[in-house]
Formats: structure tokens, sequence, C-alpha cells
């Protein structure tokens, strides 16, 4: 079974956001990318499931050749296959999933694994989208997954517990921290990446239903009080919670 | 133009949730700006007070029914939704973005061929169109945004807009017995964790962090919890380190929250953390280093140790609420 994986390059949680000059975008100077932090959860659930029941892996990425970073260290953990679906331009999370859904068809991949959510533009929600335009099942926010046969179990976080959740194959998992521990690439991983062939491929174009009007910075809070350095102040903090925040 | 907006009513346990009133109050809101109308829909088995959706702003509420369908299925929930617009051709829908409503507003995007945005936490209007404001890079910048496509989804982030007090309309209640619901995606079964607040839902959050030295202390930040009704919460550094589930991990690899109170307990304030909770209205935290960046975005703070100043503050609270 063909087993796909869709990353995106994001910039480092660390990294300080600055807006460009449009006003609309990032300003890209000065942040470091990483592989989507969700995303390793991802790779590592379809190399597990490879493991398991054998196939082949592929990842899939979409944006410009700075993702190739991103293919090269999921390559490095032990995916087979690396697609670049080349885009410079912005796309909505609706315009990524068409485009994600078309390669996924075209690489015939029953099984598909996301992260849950893109920790760029935070959405959550380009799994499910992708899922509906391919018309296969999609479980998403997935902290545990199995498949027996064409039957697949999960559990699925939800506000104060979890969801059990079933489906069947075709099917899309997004997924969760607490999924799995991904593994380190290791340096016979690394270097067999390194010779590895990234496909290029041009998505159709992006129509986009979402128009970014700014960007900007939340205010900045105002630095508080610091009201002492011990017990003593309980009393003070407790009165201004109740009295001036109206808190508790 | 014609501006149907629909709210979905999100239930558990026959309960409407309070998110979803959020939800109906804001789309109400929005109505008046566009002289537009408001429905709900809601899918289950047997749910209470349908009608009070009247109080916050929706005429008529329709509930779809069938046994099946007391817990989530994403797959029939979105056909149930997807097919009842075709046949009421509304422009808008509303969801919150709760974990339900994150997994099915998307998926409703696409049925009814709309343009989605999630997790706003603003909404205004400008010669007729809607203008949504939300957070991205975990809350470290902000979006203005318009849907330009005919249809359109907006998902509003759970506890951030103000359900007001109801009034007392009740809304026209239909129910529709669903026949065979597409089951091909199913909740069999929900765990829950031991009847405690979730992080996501609280309206107040007492949050541990590694200051608090071990598993053994978070008895402290959860009787302080208690005294305050609130939930307690976790950094990334308590997490990885085993001492609490990642379910209490508050931050960007964690939940983002927005309670009325954040305690922050022994937490530095790292960046990824900050991002899952400055939008909270108030801010306290207790930590010995008087230079730690949780001190930039507290709005009270002692800088102090907490194994001091905790316990003081549980007995204040005590004392005012007994
Ligand atoms: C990709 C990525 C994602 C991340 N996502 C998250 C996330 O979602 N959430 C998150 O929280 N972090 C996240 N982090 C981790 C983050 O960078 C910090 O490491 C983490 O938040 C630190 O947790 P802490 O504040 O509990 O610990 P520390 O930074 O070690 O802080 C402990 C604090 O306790 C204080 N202290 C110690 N003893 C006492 C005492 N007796 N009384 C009072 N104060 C005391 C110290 O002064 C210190 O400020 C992420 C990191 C990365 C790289």
């Amino acid at each position: 079974m063909k087993i796909a994986v869709c990353v995106s390059h994001v910039p480092d949680t660390a990294a300080k956001i600055n807006i460009g000059s449009d006003g609309k975008t990032l300003d890209p100077n000065g942040v470091t990318f990483i592989v989507n932090p969700y995303d390793e959860f991802a790779v590592e659930e379809a190399l597990k499931t490879k493991e398991k029941i054998g196939g082949e892996t592929v990842a899939i990425s979409l944006g410009t050749d700075a993702n190739k970073e991103t293919l090269r260290k999921v390559l490095a953990m032990g995916i087979d296959n690396a697609v670049l679906l080349k885009d410079d331009s912005y796309r909505d999370s609706i315009s990524v999933a068409k485009a994600l859904a078309e390669e996924i068809k075209a690489q015939n991949a029953e099984l598909v694994f996301f992260g849950k959510q893109s920790v760029d533009f935070d959405n959550s929600v380009v799994g499910q989208l992708t899922a509906e335009f391919l018309g296969y099942n999609c479980i998403s926010v997935v902290v545990s997954f199995s498949l027996e046969g064409n039957k697949i179990i999960c559990e699925r976080e939800i506000e104060g517990g979890k969801e059990i959740v079933e489906t069947t194959l075709p099917a899309l998992i997004t997924a969760q921290k607490g999924l799995n521990d991904p593994r380190y690439a290791s340096l016979k991983g690394i270097m067999a990446a390194k010779k590895k062939e990234i496909l290029e491929k041009q998505p159709s174009a992006a129509s986009n239903s979402i128009e970014i009007i700014t960007m900007k910075k939340p205010s900045p809070k105002q630095a508080g009080k610091i009201l002492g350095t011990d017990a003593t102040a309980v009393p003070e903090l407790v009165r201004l919670l109740r009295e001036e925040a109206k808190v508790i | 133009m014609a501006n149907k907006i629909l709210v979905f009513i999100e239930q558990r346990n026959g309960k409407i949730k309070k998110s979803s009133l959020e939800a109906v109050k804001a789309a109400s809101d929005i109505a008046q700006k566009l002289s537009g109308s408001v429905e709900a829909v809601s899918i289950g088995n047997e749910i209470e007070n349908l009608e009070k959706v009247g109080g916050y702003g929706a005429c008529k509420i329709t509930h779809f029914k069938n046994a099946a369908l007391e817990n989530y299925s994403p797959s029939a929930y979105a056909d149930i939704i997807a097919k009842y617009s075709g046949e009421k051709n509304f422009d808008i829908f509303f969801f919150a973005a709760s974990s339900m409503g994150k997994d099915l507003a998307p998926r409703v995007a696409v049925k009814t061929d709309s343009g989605l945005a999630m997790d706003c936490i603003l909404l205004n209007c400008e010669s007729n169109e809607i203008i949504a404001t939300r957070p991205i890079y975990a809350g470290k910048a902000l979006i203005e945004v318009k849907l330009t496509s005919p249809k359109k989804v907006f998902a509003l982030r759970p506890n951030v807009f103000n359900p007001g007090t109801p009034t007392d309309k009740k809304a026209d209640v239909s129910i529709i017995n669903v026949d065979s619901p597409n089951l091909s995606v199913k909740v069999v079964d929900i765990k829950k964790s031991e009847g405690k607040i979730d992080v996501a839902e609280a309206d107040i959050i007492v949050s541990g962090g590694r200051g608090m030295k071990g598993p053994e202390h978070f008895k402290l930040v959860e009787d302080l919890a208690e005294v305050l009704g609130a939930a307690s919460g976790a950094s990334r550094a308590v997490v990885d380190a085993g001492w609490r589930p990642h379910s209490e991990q508050v931050g960007q690899t964690g939940k983002t929250v927005s309670p009325s109170l954040y305690v922050a307990l022994g937490i530095s304030g790292a960046i990824q953390h900050l991002a899952g909770m400055r939008s909270s209205k108030y801010i306290v935290a207790i930590n010995k280093d008087k230079d730690a960046p949780i001190f930039q975005v507290a709005d009270y703070g002692i800088a102090g140790d907490v194994f001091e100043v905790v316990p003081a503050m549980i007995e204040e609270i005590k004392k005012i609420k007994s």
C-alpha cells in the first residue's frame, strides 16, 4: 500500500515574527524554518505503519525550493520518496488542500497522514479539507492509531477526554502530539537522503477565497505590577483580583 | 442581498455548549449590521432546551435527530448540514472553533463551496462585508481577512465572544428524524478524563511549570485550582518530563487558551508558552525570578517562592469565599 504524508515548512516556534513592508506578509529575514512539529508525528506514524504492513511512503510538500530542506529531513527519517509541489504564490488552506489532494490521487495513496495543524497560520483544517476533496474518510487530532486489514480505530483528543473513532480505508489521519515519539534521523539516513531525488511538480493554479487585508502584531501588553516578593503580598493580590479585575 | 446565517449548535450529552451560544450571539450581531437573519441547526439525539438559542438571537432551530447521532460522526454531521443548507440556501455559516467545530467546519466549507476563516477572535462589518481578525503564528501576529467567495464559513474561538445576557425570546423548534445517516466515520465511545475541567474550556486556569520542582508538588497547583473553580494546566517542560499529561499543556504545541484569569506558577514565560495564553484577560505570575519574561505579560505578579506564596493564596481565597 502507498502511504502519503504531507509536511509543511514553518518558522521556528522560537522565532520573533516581523511583518513585511507590505503590511500583509511575514518578513522572512532572520527567521529559521523547521519541519512543522506536528508533521513529525505524522511522518513517524507513516513509517511505523509501513514497518508493520509493508508498502511505500511518499512525503509531499507544497511551497518554494526552501521546502526541500524539510523534505530532506523527512527522507532522512526514512520516508522513501519526496514530491515538492512548487509554488511561490500565497495560497489559502482550501487552495493548498486542492493541490495536495490532486497529488495524493496521482500517487494513488490509500492512507494519508498530516500534522493536525501547521504552526504558521494555525488553521487546523488542511487535513480535513484534503480528505473532503479526495472523498476519503478522515479523523483529526489523533493520539492513537491502529489499522487491522481495512479497519481503522483511533483515539481523538477532545475537550476533557478522548473520542474512540472508527472508520475504514481509504483514510486521512491528522496527528496530535502524543501519537508517538518521532525517531531521530540516523547518520545513514541523512547520507541516503542527500542522494535521493526530490520530484518537482507544478500544482494547478491557486484560487483563493480568503484575502488578507492587514497583518499586524498584537498590541503589547502593559507590563503589570509586581506586588511583592513573598506571601505578605498575597492579600493585596487577592484584593486586586476581586475588586479591580473582578475575576474571582 | 439576503444574508441568511446558519449557526451550528454543538451538544455533548444532550446539552448545548456555551461556545455555540457565543456563536449565536456573534451571528446575530452581524445579522443586524447586514440586515440578515439567523437560524440554528443541531444534530444528535435528545437535546435539552433547544428553544433557548432564541434568547441569543436565533429565530429558529432545526434539530436533526437519530439515536446513532448522539455522539459525533464527522461524515454524517457534514452531510446533514450540507444537505440542509442546499435546501434552504444559507449564505453564511458560523461554528465555534471547538474540537468538533474545527473538525466539522472545513468539511462543511468544501461541501457547500464556501470560503473558510478559522479561529476568529473579532468580527466587524465594513461596507456590508464581514472582516474577521484571527491570530497566526500562535498569536505572535494577527491578520484581518475577508472572504471573497459567495458562501462563507466562520469558526469563532471559544471564550472570546461575549454571549451577553439572554432575552426570554424562544426559538421555533423543528425536529427532523434522520434515516440511515452516513456513519462511515463514527465515534463509538468517549473516554472522559476523570471529571476535571479542560483547559480549553475553563474560565480560570492555574498552570504549573518546572518551578514546581516535581510531580508531587502539583497538588498545590490543583488545590489552588480547586478553590478558584479552575482547570489545571502545565508548561511543556513539565509535560515532557512526564509530570503532567499532554492534555494540560498550554502553548504553541499545546492548547491555546483565553480564560478570564490565567495564573502561572513557576513558569518562566518562554515565547512558545506565551503564545498559548497571552490573550487571557488577566494574567497572574508567581515566579522567584523577578526578571522572568512571564512578568512582561502579567497584570499582577509576586516575585517570590511558589511554595510560600501559593499556600497563602489558597488560604486567602478560602477566607474571602467563605
Ligand atoms: C517546538 C517547540 C514547541 C514548544 N511548545 C511549547 C508549548 O506549547 N508550551 C510550553 O509551555 N512550552 C513550549 N515549548 C518549550 C518552551 O520553550 C520552554 O522550554 C518551556 O515553556 C519552559 O517551561 P517552564 O516555564 O515550566 O520551565 P523553565 O523555563 O525552566 O522555568 C521555570 C521557572 O520557574 C521559576 N522557579 C523555579 N523555582 C521556583 C520557586 N520555588 N518558586 C517560584 N518560581 C520558581 C524559575 O525562576 C523559572 O522562571 C516549546 C519549545 C519548542 C522548541
